[in-house]
């Protein structure tokens, strides 16, 4: 199922500075650019709402620390600290 | 334990408070730049490791300078190219720290090439994260040492010419040539798997570091977008067509389970025992009772002047650590010329009971000239109403200045008389105490012994009898 709530990759859009690492690194191609502007006036990346397997290359992509979350496989929210 | 969640490491601050503006919770860096990708390994690492709360990072000159508003960690900032020097005083004084030396290619490379050949060659317990991005980005994207042949750059318009420019300069050979170093690779951010190999050479790096087994060396090839003019994920195919042939990645150096730990000798970081070691004693003690000085000279700041030999240095010094003995604060600030004798020579005191700024005297109450060219030059840097005190045996002109009181006193002439030119520094202290009152002759005699430590009895006697002499030619003559 690919279309699961986890794993999930979050992209927080107003940290995104549009550069496209994550999205030129995610091999399903479920990150794209939004047509929208974020509030620095940049085209952010999002996700495309499901196929993300968790792989963690667009956390690791990523420039800004605080830009993607990727929730794994065995996340569980009920769990979070 | 298993992650399940991959978000912003603990190694960074929550909050980067010390950024200036409103975006406190971003870094300053362009869109798809290198260090934002290694900084979050490194602050990963520092996490996962447990090293959060030991890490100490040297951030350099460069884009990665505001290194510190980011990483929650101890902070340096170096000068340029020095933060291998400030890496090694911060690991040797605190062995059970984690200290991390972050660099770009021109800080390392260029103006900071020697500091980190003889950190390499110290095997000083460090781990050298080394940004190569074949650029100087935060300048403008001049030519760097590791600027590759052709490559155009504001400063190479038609290319890095290998025959004016020279050649790029690898910095994992240069540093595995040496026998020190425990562990250098190259590696690079140029795409996923790249990224997770360098994500592993960092935690290798900082695990040594944490074990304190030596010098960990990771040249990590990165990306400058704004600088190299192109986009993000352009630039990261650039590194890999054109950066990767010139500088290919692996391990040049693993020692392995042959790592060594390195301790080096325990540092003295108690002032008490570093005041013993010194032979100073640990209290702020004042030995002498002042005297009734004016307000005029309550806040000295003062330049002596002359050339080298006549005992510039000593007779600066000799101030100061008389007036440390009446409870003053001091400073002493020597300059002086390549040439021990002859050339010109001066130094800065300042005596004052309140925090003293700037050490250097350059507006000095009090000018002491030795000689002609110290009077032409420094008389006029005096303040209203300050004070010069001149060597008039060997100075024939008249000073300028009518706001000034004057003291012209025969400072050469004097020692001769006692048999010895070398005595003129202790006249010196003799005139000064007379004019100001500060210092009390017997005092100042007193503490001769321990001015002159290891000197002869002959030569403490002979002093003594210079700041007599120069004492009483003031009170005599004005």
């Amino acid at each position: 199922m690919t279309d699961a709530k986890y794993p999930r990759s979050e992209v927080k859009k107003d940290k995104c500075k549009g550069c496209g690492l994550c999205i030129a690194a995610c091999p399903k191609k479920v990150l794209v650019f939004s047509p929208k502007l974020n509030s620095k006036g940049y085209h952010y990346a999002e996700y495309a709402g499901s196929g993300c397997v968790g792989c963690g290359n667009c956390f690791y992509s990523c420039p800004e620390p605080d830009a993607i979350i990727v929730y794994l496989r065995d996340y569980d929210p009920e769990k979070e600290v | 334990m298993r992650k399940t969640v991959l978000r912003k490491p603990k190694g960074f601050n929550d909050v980067y408070k010390h950024k200036p503006g409103a975006e406190k919770d971003r870094t300053h860096y362009c869109p798809g730049c290198g260090h934002g990708i290694l900084h979050k390994l490194i602050a990963e690492a520092m996490e996962d490791l447990d090293i959060v709360d030991k890490t100490i990072l040297i951030s350099p000159v460069g884009c990665s300078v505001f290194a510190y508003y980011y990483f929650d960690a101890g902070h340096f900032q170096a000068a340029h190219g020095r933060a291998p020097a400030i890496a090694t005083a911060t690991s040797r004084a605190n062995p059970d720290k984690v200290v991390i030396s972050y660099q770009g290619d021109g800080d390392l490379a260029a103006i900071g090439g020697n500091n980190i050949i003889q950190a390499a060659n110290r095997g000083e317990n460090i781990a050298v994260f080394f940004v190569n991005n074949a650029i100087y980005g935060m300048t403008g994207g001049q030519m760097a040492p590791t600027t590759l042949e052709g490559q155009v750059t504001t400063t190479t318009p038609y290319g890095r010419n290998v025959d004016t420019d020279g050649y790029p300069m690898k910095m994992c050979e240069v540093i595995s040539q040496l026998t020190a170093p425990t562990y250098v690779e190259r590696v690079s951010l140029h795409d996923a798997p790249h990224i997770r190999k360098t994500r592993n050479a960092v935690r290798k790096a900082l695990l040594n570091a944490k074990e304190r087994k030596g010098f960990q060396f990771v040249e990590v090839l990165s990306t400058c977008p704004s600088g190299w003019k192109m986009d993000p994920v352009k630039s990261m195919e650039w590194v890999k067509e054109k950066m990767l042939g010139m500088y290919p990645l692996g391990v040049y150096r693993d020692k392995g389970e042959e790592a060594k730990v390195i301790t080096r000798p325990v540092p003295i970081l108690e002032p008490g025992t570093v005041w013993e070691k010194l032979g100073i004693s640990a209290e702020a003690d004042v030995d002498f009772p002042r005297g009734d000085v004016p307000d005029e000279y309550r806040k000295m700041s003062i330049r002596v002047a002359g050339f080298g030999g006549q005992g510039i240095m000593v007779t600066g010094q000799a101030l100061a650590s008389v007036a440390l003995e009446y409870g003053y604060n001091v400073s002493w600030l020597p300059s002086y010329g390549p040439e021990m004798r002859g050339g010109t020579a001066n130094c800065s005191v300042n005596i004052q009971d309140g925090t003293i700024g700037a050490a250097e005297a350059v507006k000095p109450t009090m000018l002491l000239a030795m000689n002609r060219p110290s009077l032409e030059k420094f008389e006029k840097t005096i303040v209203a109403g300050g004070t010069l005190i001149y060597n008039s045996t060997l100075i024939d002109i008249e000073p300028e200045r009518t706001d000034i009181k004057v003291f012209a006193v025969p400072i050469t002439g004097i020692a001769d008389e006692l048999g010895n030119t070398r005595v003129q520094s202790l006249v010196n202290v003799g005139a000064y105490a007379a004019i100001t009152g500060m210092f009390n002759v017997d005092h100042v005699i007193e503490l001769l012994p321990k001015l002159f430590k290891g000197k002869s009895q002959t030569i403490i006697d002979l002093n003594a009898k210079a700041v007599k002499a120069g004492f009483d030619y003031v009170k005599e003559n004005f």
